[in-house]
């Protein structure tokens, strides 16, 4: 028997290595596909490797903002020209699109969107991976004592890196969003098809879950949207590289990574998002019709006449929506779609949206006497259409949401418009017989203002 | 290309110092983790199993060298997101084969060398490949293409890390 094991001893010891290892592996797939069971060998390997890593980028950085700061300084002369020239382009730039933001924070508020802001990041510095392409990790200079813990969104400026997998108490591994374990939610921006983001084996990015007739165009970009509760929506993820058909009625959707995923040297962990209600509500609230005032060319705004001033007293009924319309609301052009029984009825909203969003819905058939105002029609959600057949009566009841700004919350002032007895789509139906008859002429008792209301 | 059969009495035994035996596994885990930043395509080549290969067929010990392989292989487990224990078995197979293979032939000469690591990254690769697929249900995608070109230049790297290292070899 001695002679055996004295014989056999290598190989024996090699099994029994191989085995201890392979029932290690075995209770660990066992029991969790997470990392927390094998935490300790872990937290020894990282303390092992990364105060080396940590060293040598100090190192590193050192001597390069040395290199550069104090040496290597041919053309920062016209380098700041051209940079100041730039600055100048992106004020210009700026004012633009901060009036753009503002006016869509105020729709925003104004239809209860909640956004999600980006509200504290953490800086790190990557100083390691893996090693290994089979397991596309980073390592990053900040960890549990930086206040960062697991599952928070890595981002560059360019677009998404990855989330944090395990946090330690000075690094924390980010897993990239090429890994095959990995998957954001996506959407593409213009098509607004949405799918989840993988990683393959190859350390490609493809997007998942999107239907072969599709149409997806190269060159798309894609943004994350929201739905993996990780990362914020909007933020860029890549754009699309090649489209291919795949298995199962879905498409192949190649993704190259905005963030330049193999040369990552700092990035911003996202500690904390808010999700609120637009700024709009802090500040002075406006009617949509105001804000579309703003943007639409208009005809200087008519002075109050009398009746419209009576109209906007409270208590009158019937013209509690006009009255706060004609003076006020800036002069747009309607546009005119084919109305039911052949005449026409102006679209009272944004074009091309159709679906109202359940909150602020106007009586579709309001006559023009009542002249639905416009601070409703965009309340109703920016998309609710409100067609103004000429001629119908004002049988609807007519809601308070043109309460001109005196209610405090323009959602909850726009939600109990739901309910209009005469409104357009019964009138316009077909009757039983399915014959249509024309509507009688009816009187009208006041000028149509709402030709006046913008959109 | 010499690649000669020799006794167990013919072939030389060397030993390390502790500095060398812990500080050269751990250089290059380190270089693995941090190189591929820098430059990715580092990310093919194999520093630890290249070490593995090189202590094992060093001291020609099974038991010395299947230990080696199971300890680099954990701590480059750990590093890693997957389970502990696929670098680990993949290595400690890899390191008793390579010492096994030099008490048996003497492996000193480059040309030996190179073909030696290209079968062994190869082994690696297949020992890792079946255990991910097997145990783990890991997706992974097995390309004879790649596995060879990777062998190669693991082997040409292998070969000009053996010449370095053997500055620090200790007679027995």
């Amino acid at each position: 028997m001695e002679s055996v094991l004295g014989r056999y001893r290598n190989l024996i010891i090699l099994v029994g290595v191989l085995f201890l290892q392979v029932l290690g592996l075995a209770v660990q797939v066992k029991r969790s596909a997470d990392a927390e069971n094998t935490r300790l060998i872990r937290i020894w390997a990282v303390s092992a490797i990364t105060p080396f890593e940590r060293g040598l980028v100090w190192v590193q950085n050192g001597c390069g903002n040395l290199w550069h700061n104090y040496f290597y300084l041919r053309g920062v002369r016209a380098e700041n020209r051209q940079l100041r020239e730039q600055i100048e382009q992106m004020r210009l730039e700026q004012v633009r699109l901060s009036d753009d933001a503002a006016q869509a924070h105020r729709l925003q508020a104004l239809l209860a969107f909640k956004e999600q802001f980006v509200s504290r990041t953490v800086a790190a510095q990557v100083i390691g991976s893996s090693g290994s392409d089979l397991s596309r990790i980073i390592y990053i200079d900040k960890g549990e004592n930086d206040g960062l813990r697991r599952d928070l969104a890595v981002i560059t400026a360019d677009g998404i890196v990855g989330k944090i997998l395990q946090v330690f108490p000075t690094v924390s591994q980010v897993l990239l969003i090429n890994d095959q374990s990995s998957g954001v939610g996506a959407i593409l921006e213009k098509s607004r098809l949405q799918g989840v983001l993988r990683g393959t084996p190859n350390g490609e990015v493809m997007l998942e879950r999107v239907m072969s007739d599709e149409q997806v165009a190269a060159g798309e970009p894609v943004l994350t949207s929201g739905g993996d509760q990780v990362f914020p929506k909007g933020l860029p993820v890549g754009t699309v590289m090649k489209v291919g058909t795949g298995k199962d009625l879905f498409l192949n959707v190649k993704i190259k990574p905005a963030a330049n995923l193999s040369k990552l040297e700092e990035v911003l962990v996202v500690t904390e998002k808010q999700e609120r209600q637009s700024a709009a509500q802090d500040t002075e609230r406006m009617r949509a019709a105001d804000i579309l005032a703003q943007r639409l060319p208009s005809v200087p705004d008519k002075p109050p006449t009398p009746e419209a001033s009576a109209a906007a007293k409270p208590g009158n009924a019937a013209t509690g929506a006009g009255g706060a319309t004609s003076s006020s609301v800036p002069h747009s052009k309607p546009s005119t779609v084919p109305g039911p029984q052949g005449g026409t009825a102006k679209v009272q909203g944004p074009v091309g949206s159709t679906k109202p969003t359940g909150s602020g819905i106007t009586p579709a058939g309001t006559a023009p006497g009542t002249s639905t105002p416009a601070g409703s029609h965009a309340a109703g959600s920016g998309a609710a259409r409100t067609a103004t057949v000429p001629g119908q009566p004002a049988t609807g009841e007519v809601s308070n949401t043109a309460a001109p700004k005196s209610s405090s919350d323009p959602v909850a002032k726009t939600g109990s418009s739901k309910k209009a007895a005469g409104s357009k789509p019964e009138a316009s139906q077909p009757d039983s017989s399915g014959t249509q008859t024309p509507p009688p002429p009816q009187p009208n008792p006041q000028p149509p203002a709402a030709e006046d209301s913008p959109h | 290309m010499q690649i000669t059969y020799t006794s167990g009495e013919q072939v030389e035994v060397y030993r390390f110092s502790v500095p060398v035996t812990v500080g050269v596994p751990l250089l290059a885990l380190f270089l693995q983790a941090f190189v591929p930043r820098r430059f990715p395509l580092f990310s093919y080549l194999d520093l630890p199993l290249l070490v593995t290969i090189f202590f094992a067929m060093a001291r020609r010990s099974p038991i010395s060298g299947l230990l080696t392989g199971a300890v680099i292989g954990l701590v480059q487990d750990a590093l890693g997101h997957h389970h502990i224990g696929l670098f680990g078995i993949a290595k400690t197979v890899v390191g008793f084969l390579a010492s096994s293979l030099g008490v048996k032939l003497d492996v000193e000469n480059a040309g030996a060398r190179l073909l030696v690591t290209l079968g062994f990254y190869l082994v690696h690769g297949v020992v890792y490949f079946t255990v991910a697929r097997g145990m783990v249900n890991m997706a992974l995608n097995w390309s004879w293409g790649r596995s060879i070109l990777a062998g190669l230049a693991n082997a040409v790297l292998g070969v000009m890390l053996y010449f370095v290292l053997d500055k620090f070899k200790q007679r027995t």
